[in-house]
């Protein structure tokens, strides 16, 4: 190597250099002059991103909905009934159930229902046959209190109707009999007795058996139908921190001769599985968005290819301008990196805004997990790196001569 | 002080591999000095564009040495290539290669871009040498609104911004009409009038002539080197194979 005398040589030469500010708009100046080959060639992440997103935040709106319900109704919530199971068989607790339960310390609450064998009517014209799944139920006048559970027209039941031939129906009930107004003193029949109804329930999520029940007071199924009132279901609120406990000694106590005819539940568990049920179908969907966001990066990976053999004369003129390779691969890279981003973007959004319209048909908050948001992004990134990596390696291999050549 | 050198192959050797390798350039040796307008003419084929490569160390020599501006370069790797590209070499090519999409302005001021000038600077400078080839009118044009003369003359533009040592042309006025030609030449007189360095390759030996230089190649030798003053012409190393100084 011969050392240039000093007397002749020129300047000083700083290295190549490309700003860090300058790296991204070279890394863009090809996706903004080719605006709808970028939309296009985005696309595929954008669906993938999307529908990733989306699935999650449905899942995650429809879990959040589910938890508030679940809150609303409360998680202390306990469901005592004969192990037979509600209206199995001749099946019921003992007559002191409620007496003795509510004797347990940390239970709050308790009510009732008992089981009727009368038929119930819309009116004497419909035989007995034709109103099947409606069960006639003497209730105690705290059962709705224990339920949290609503009126939805008229009112429930208290110590006066309670005596009288008045009904509530559930809702279930009032949808078979076609009855959504109490005010024109509809009238059902109940073992062949004509009842005023003078009020209809919503529907209760944690004891849907109510929601077929049609509701009459216990001094009036006493005096029309049954003397022997024993109950067939009975529900109870306890302290929250000692639900366990509770549910450790009540077979015992309704029952000490034989607990294990009596089966306790905890309804609001029952809400909880139905979540789980769902993950299968999140999982399915999230699979598919996976598929799609690899579908997107070889799309990307290929129209980079493309770029970079069209782009063989700029690549050539940079490097005849003092571009190194590595400014080179970088310019590829970032476009590749830009174009994923641009895709991720709009999947990101797209999402969101799914989500924002599944739950708005729902009644649902809009909840979308940040952690989806931006995993939706950094996977998007992470395959626009791997996509863009081979064609900005063969850009900087590219010799300046062989990329001048005219095309 | 003699004046510097701004290019100087010494026996440069470029053999491209094949069967049987061609030698393109067969052992060139050539001082370009500083403010000197040269034309380098050849037949099709003769090594010119293989030449300009070399000298413009797009490409390495099989064998010999290339000087730019007193820095010997062909043992530099690319980043230090990339480097004495980016501040001592401009090129002129015959398709232009502007990039589409992109103003005169900005194409001009990506002749600062790898030489890490800011941004403002750089468009400065760019106006100034768009203003300098006659196109201070045409700034925010797009290469495809602009005629081929035009076009050329940006890439002119592009090839000065960063007042470089030497300025290779390969064909210039190969993609032009007769009268865009005339005026480009006369645009590379005006800027060696200035004080620019610049090699002209052509094989329009009417262009070379117009030249105060010229240099003609035939396979991959130097078959003379004239020039039309009266001035001897001074050489460094004179190891060139059947190079003829005629005056
Ligand atoms: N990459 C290459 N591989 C093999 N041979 C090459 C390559 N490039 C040029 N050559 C050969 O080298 C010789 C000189 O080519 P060069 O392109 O330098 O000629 P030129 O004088 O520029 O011709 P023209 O006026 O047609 O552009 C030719 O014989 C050509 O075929
Ligand atoms: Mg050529």
């Amino acid at each position: 190597m011969t050392t240039p005398t000093p007397a002749v040589s020129g300047r000083r030469l700083t290295p190549s250099r490309l700003r860090i500010s300058d790296v991204f708009s070279v890394g863009s100046s090809g996706l903004r002059t080719r605006v709808t080959r970028t939309a296009l060639s985005a696309l595929g992440i954008t669906i993938g991103i999307a529908a990733m997103v989306g699935v999650l935040g449905i899942s995650e709106s429809s879990r959040a909905d589910l938890q508030a319900q679940i809150a609303a109704l409360g998680t202390n919530l306990l469901t005592v009934t004969p192990s037979g199971g509600f209206g199995g068989g001749d099946g019921a607790l003992p007559a002191d159930a409620v007496a003795t339960v509510s004797r347990v310390g940390p239970v709050e609450r308790v009510a009732d229902v008992v089981q009727l064998e009368s038929a119930v009517l819309r009116n004497d014209l419909v035989n007995e046959n034709e109103t099947g799944g409606v069960t006639a139920m003497a209730a105690d006048l705290d059962l709705l209190a224990t339920l949290n559970g609503e009126v939805a027209v008229g009112s429930w039941l208290n110590e006066a109707t309670a005596q009288t031939p008045t009904v509530v129906l559930g809702a279930v009930t009032a949808e078979r009999l076609g009855i959504v107004e109490v005010s024109q003193g509809a009238m059902i029949l109940i073992g062949g007795e004509w009842f005023t109804v003078i009020g209809v329930l919503e529907a209760f999520p944690l004891a849907a058996d109510l929601d077929r029940g049609a509701l009459i007071g216990k001094p009036i199924a006493e005096e029309l139908f049954e003397s022997d009132l024993s109950s067939s279901a009975l529900y109870l609120r306890t302290n929250p921190d000692q639900i366990d406990a509770v549910r450790a000694v009540l077979g015992t106590t309704v029952d000490p001769q034989s607990p294990d005819e009596v089966s306790i539940s905890r309804p609001s568990e029952l809400l909880e599985a139905q979540d789980a049920t769902e993950s299968a179908f999140t999982n399915l969907f999230l699979g598919l968005g996976a598929v799609s966001l690899l579908v997107g990066g070889v799309g990307i990976a290929n129209v980079m290819v493309i770029a970079v053999i069209e782009r063989r004369n700029e690549i050539g003129l940079r490097r005849a301008m003092g571009a190194t390779r590595a400014h080179i691969r970088h310019q590829f890279l970032t476009e590749a990196l830009l174009l994923s981003a641009l895709g991720g973007l709009a999947g990101v959004a797209l999402g969101v805004a799914v989500t924002a319209g599944y739950a708005g048909t729902q009644g649902w908050d809009v909840v979308v997990p940040p952690l989806a948001m931006v995993g939706g992004l950094v996977s998007a990134l992470v395959i626009g790196a791997i996509a863009g990596l081979y064609p900005a390696m063969r850009a900087a291999r590219m010799a300046p001569t062989e990329a001048l050549r005219a095309a | 002080m003699s004046p510097r050198k701004a290019l100087e192959l010494t026996d440069a050797v470029k053999e491209y591999a094949g069967t049987p390798p061609v030698r393109a350039l067969d052992g060139v040796s050539l001082t370009i000095e500083q403010g000197e307008l040269a034309a380098i003419v050849g037949p099709s084929g003769s090594g010119k564009s293989t030449m300009l490569h070399v000298m413009g160390t797009l490409d390495r020599p099989t064998s010999g040495r290339v000087s730019i501006d007193g820095q010997e370069v062909s043992s530099l790797g690319d980043r230090k290539l990339s480097a004495v590209r980016s501040q001592l070499i401009g090129f002129v090519f015959q398709q232009f290669f502007l990039i589409d999409g992109m103003t005169a302005l900005d194409n001009v001021a990506n002749g600062l871009l790898y030489a890490g000038v800011p941004k403002r600077t750089r468009r400065y400078s760019a106006a100034e040498a768009l203003v300098s080839v006659g196109l201070g009118h045409r700034l925010t044009h797009q290469p495809n609104q602009l005629s081929g003369g035009e076009r050329q003359r940006v890439a002119i533009a592009r090839a000065i911004v960063h007042k470089p040592a030497i300025v290779l042309a390969d064909e210039p006025t190969g993609n032009l009409d007769s009268t865009s030609s005339e005026a480009i030449l006369e645009l590379i007189h005006q800027l060696h009038r200035a004080g620019s360095t610049i090699v002209v390759i052509t094989h329009d030996v009417d262009v070379a002539n117009a030249l105060p230089r010229q240099i003609a190649v035939r396979d991959g030798r130097i078959e003379h080197d004239v020039r039309r003053s009266d001035q001897p012409i001074s050489r460094t190393a004179t190891v060139g194979h059947d190079s003829v100084v005629t005056t």
